[in-house]
């Protein structure tokens, strides 16, 4: 059978966006090694509501690493220690009995904390309404291989388009820029020929909201890349430049 | 009283019926569509693609989701891919396959005219995904590539790597932001809706949670669109996201829509097995995988040898042995419940014995690991990293879990329910599947029904009917919402003893045991037996932390079990009303001598449609018509 584990955590608990928030101090005496990190989380709040304490919030929904909505920040690592993992994908199996935990949610002035691990990301919905499409009325399309695209360009669109829209990036970058999610986006949309035509509006308004929501800029720090749980490559970045400059000229 | 339903198909060969339903229907003076707000619940491929598309021909269109942004719905998970009659690798694929493969595989327990239309308008899908810079997999040309998917012997599926539900979604999430940017659509995320509000026996409003505050809020227009997905988290343990539920569809249900076929649904056979009473979902791994896998169990009960212990001669390739010429690749339904056959007889695997061996030992053997490796990688990579098993190296272990549910509201050609105004779209409704569904066609249905179905028949409804000022202070305004207040309070008052998440385990354990892979007059009864009891000691015993006024996720998810505790014994009943055996539905009273489905043609070619009223579930059928096919036996042996 699976090895039972005492695991401690330290959780960042806050009542609502203006309290004063903390740290408490739990223990899971039974966790074990085929638990999935957000399962520990279960187990701890159904204990608490045992107790007849609240439960911890936190986001999530897929549990399978797609949808984004899960994101804390493990131990000073967004997502925790596993490489390209988001946080529900990770596995208790990279813990050892005895071992303490600390969680907190993503900290950045673009995303307020709602309550305890969960936070308002809807600055990126507001960043992709700006821009972050191809203007195509339904109905309106024509044969989809009457425009062919190139393989290598559209498995690097795919690359970029695999953004789960997490936040990581913007929670591990020291100015927490939103820059690799809004340069995936523009990455993307500027390798199909579809995206051509709006290309310029789409750099300018999208990176103008970017700043608008007080997010801070990008200075090379790589973060960003190191956490993202999809893999998307600060490559990004430099066409987001590229793109930008390009639009200015006009 | 039972009645008999009628689905309004349009008259002529099933070929125009589309068109002859387009040429003649009512438009909307495009001056007007601005005035007209139409509510639009549920942001995944069926909302997404609803919302968009009518926001771009100038309707106001209000939007609401659960999650936090309507880029996560449910949908952003699907894998495999979509299903589109191009035709593209020029193997014979025509609409009217599409239709008849879509038709045979619901084991004929399906509407003609909408699976007909469904294969016609699945062409458009792909070109508008295109369009909107969805970058589906592509060959060395340039052009698009295929794939094929089980009941299929074309290759007809589009996909973006093993993320085409997510592409497709962004796609579809893309276009309703443009239409955000430019005012047409007000997003509501991180709201629920708890009940729809009828108005002179129209359906004109709902009444939603704002999720971060728990303040209550009224909306109103002309139509109400529910797109908000399938109820397969009724098992508790299923493939869905966490927040997948039927409430919404569940309050229309007793607003008087008629609920259909809440007994199919569907069991995936390869999804990785449950490890501890801890688990709080389970993970699909793509069917693909039995193109290569070999399904085994051990021939002896309580063989706890490790698989690489175990000699040849002591396996029972089942799957192989009992269908010669399928073997692992039959149908879903049919690899399930040998999957649990093999486990009821005490053969499972793995340390709950709830498991069947996937072994890739004799394909690494013929093929070479790379080749494998080619095929399957991130597959592996993902079965790795929840297990912490190399399934290079030893067998995956594998169990059906539930992944689709083809029932859901009752709704006509037009994809209206029996509530005049409500239209119900993508897994919600019951329309299109039948019994079983097959791969890669749900994601064509929701887009179906949000690109290129409603924005005709909305348009239809809108200017044949007239539309009185609302202002949300109507009685049913009030009703509703003190309605959905007393119910979160009275929730939150009851601090009994038992958590929301001990109640829908052990509700998912009666379904799954009862009203699952398999089932019995018996074990049916029973189950509306003990559903009803725990759902009384739900409302006696529940246990709801928090405040109404904050985030409060149990406080959401047990008004949700609460629904699911009565879906439930509909579902019991409902499979216990049809005896027989049809795709995903499976009685064992209804079965050949070689233990397979026996459908009852005779008796049962209609669709269950349940009514709630005061005294209890009435049902009534709407009787399928076969016009174009030939109702013929499943046969994989
Ligand atoms: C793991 C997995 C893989 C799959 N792979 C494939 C595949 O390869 N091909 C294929 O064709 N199909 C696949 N399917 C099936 C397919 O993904 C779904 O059937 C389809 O995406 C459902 O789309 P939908 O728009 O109807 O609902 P959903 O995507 O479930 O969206 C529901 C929406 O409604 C909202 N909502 C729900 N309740 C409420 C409420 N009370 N108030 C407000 N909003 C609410 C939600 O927030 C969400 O926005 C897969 C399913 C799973 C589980
Ligand atoms: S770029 Fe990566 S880390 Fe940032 S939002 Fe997208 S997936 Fe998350
Ligand atoms: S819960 Fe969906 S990505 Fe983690």
């Amino acid at each position: 059978m699976a090895n039972s584990m005492n695991i401690t955590l330290k959780v960042w608990r806050q009542a609502g966006p203006d309290a004063q928030g903390g740290f408490e101090t739990y223990v899971v005496p039974d966790a074990n090694e085929h638990m999935s990190f957000l399962e520990l989380l279960d187990v701890l709040n159904e204990q608490l509501i045992k107790e007849g304490k609240d439960p911890v919030e936190f986001d999530h929904d897929c549990r399978e690493g797609i949808c984004g909505s899960c994101g804390v920040v493990i131990d000073g690592m967004a997502h925790g220690p596993q490489q390209r993992t988001a946080c529900c994908q990770l596995h208790m199996r990279h813990y050892k009995d005895g071992d303490t935990i600390v969680i907190e949610p993503w900290r950045a002035e673009g995303f307020p904390i709602i309550k305890d691990l969960v936070v308002d990301r809807s600055a990126f919905d507001r960043i992709i309404a700006a821009g972050g499409y191809i203007s195509a009325n339904t109905g309106a399309a024509q044969d989809a291989n009457a425009l062919p695209i190139a393989k290598y360009n559209a498995d690097l669109a795919m690359d970029y388009a695999t953004c789960i829209g997490c936040g990581a990036c913007v929670a591990a970058c020291p100015n927490a820029s939103a820059s690799l999610f809004t340069a995936a986006k523009i990455a993307q949309l500027s390798l199909l020929p579809q995206g051509d035509p709006e290309r310029k509006t789409r750099v300018r308004n999208m990176v103008d909201q970017m700043d608008k929501e007080g997010f801070g800029d990008c200075s090379n720090h790589a973060e960003c890349e190191a956490v993202c749980p999809k893999g998307i490559s600060i490559s990004s970045i430099a066409i987001m430049r590229r793109e930008y400059v390009k639009a200015l000229a006009d | 009283m039972s009645t008999v339903l009628d689905s309004k198909i349009p008259a002529g060969p099933l070929k125009d019926k589309w068109d002859n339903y387009k040429n003649t229907i009512k438009l909307v003076n495009p001056a007007n569509k601005r005035k007209h707000t139409v509510l639009v619940v549920g942001t995944g491929l069926a909302g997404g693609s609803a919302a968009a598309t009518l926001a771009e021909l100038g309707y106001h269109v209000k939007s609401f989701c659960i999650q936090d942004s309507p880029r996560r719905a449910h949908s952003i998970a699907a894998q495999g891919g979509i299903n589109a009659a191009k035709n593209y690798p020029n193997d014979g694929d025509t609409v009217w396959r599409l239709f008849y493969d879509t038709i045979k595989g619901g084991d004929y327990r399906s509407r003609e005219a909408n699976v007909h239309r469904l294969a016609q308008v699945s062409n458009n899908i792909i070109d508008q995904c295109v369009a909107q810079g969805v970058p589906f997999a592509r060959e060395y040309g340039g052009l698009l590539d295929n794939r094929s998917f089980g009941g299929a012997q074309v290759s007809r599926t589009f996909y973006a790597r093993g993320q085409t539900g997510q592409q497709l979604l962004l796609g579809a999430y893309q276009a309703m932001s443009r239409q955000i940017g430019a005012g047409n659509i007000d997003m509501y995320s991180r709201r629920e809706m708890l009940d729809l509000v009828i108005v002179d026996g129209k359906a004109r409003g709902i009444i939603t949670r704002n999720l971060v505050t728990g303040e209550y809020e009224r909306h109103f227009g002309d139509a109400v669109l529910l797109c908000t997905g399938g109820y397969g988290n009724v098992y508790y343990l299923s493939t869905n996201a966490k927040n997948s539920n039927v409430t919404a569809a569940w309050r229309c249900h007793k607003r008087g829509a008629y609920f259909a076929n809440p007994c199919y649904t569907q069991i995936h056979p390869t999804c990785i097995p449950v490890s501890g009473d801890y688990q709080s979902k389970l993970t699909l791994m793509s069917e693909s995988l039995r193109n290569d896998g070999r399904v085994w169990v051990p021939k002896k009960q309580g063989d706890n040898r490790r698989p690489q212990d175990i000699p040849e001669e002591d396996r029972d390739y089942y799957l192989e042995r009992r269908y010669p010429s399928f073997g692992n690749l039959v149908p879903r339904d049919v690899a399930s419940r040998n999957a649990k056959m093999a486990t009821d007889e005490g053969r499972g695997v793995g340390e709950t014995g709830l498991a069947v061996y996937l072994d890739f030992a004799d394909s690494i053997k013929r093929l070479g690991r790379d080749v494998i490796e080619a095929r399957y990688g991130n597959l592996f990579e993902m079965y790795e990293r929840i297990t912490g098993e190399n399934p290079y190296e030893v067998p995956m272990r594998i169990f059906p879990a539930v992944h689709y549910t083809m029932g859901g509201l009752w709704v006509d050609y037009e994809l209206q329910s029996t509530v005049p105004g409500l239209f119900v779209l993508g897994e919600a409704n019951f329309s299109d599947h039948g019994a079983n569904r097959l791969g890669a066609s749900a994601l064509m249905q929701g887009l179906a029904d949000g690109y290129f179905v409603i924005p005709y028949t909305l348009g239809n409804y809108i200017a044949n009917n007239s539309f009185p000022a609302v202002t949300g202070d109507e009685d049913a305004f009030n009703e509703a919402e003190s309605a959905a207040d007393a119910r979160i309070k009275k929730l939150l008052s009851i601090q009994g003893t038992k958590t929301v998440t001990e109640f829908h385990r052990e509700l998912g354990q009666i379904i799954w045991d009862q009203v699952g892979m398999s089932r019995t007059a018996e074990g049916l009864r029973k189950a509306i037996d003990q559903i009803s009891a725990l759902r009384e000691e739900f409302w006696q015993n529940v246990r709801v932390p928090g405040e109404p006024t904050t985030y409060n996720k149990n406080l959401e998810f047990a008004g949700r079990v609460a629904d699911f505790l009565e879906l439930g014994e509909l579902m019991a009943r409902d499979a216990l009303e049809r005896e027989e055996s049809c795709g995903g539905h499976f009685r064992e009273e209804y079965q050949s001598a070689e233990g397979e489905a026996m459908r009852n043609d005779e008796d049962f070619t209609f669709v269950s449609a349940w009514q709630h009223t005061e005294s209890g579930h009435v049902l009534h059928k709407e009787n399928l018509e076969f016009e174009n096919v030939e109702l013929t036996t499943r046969s994989y042996k």
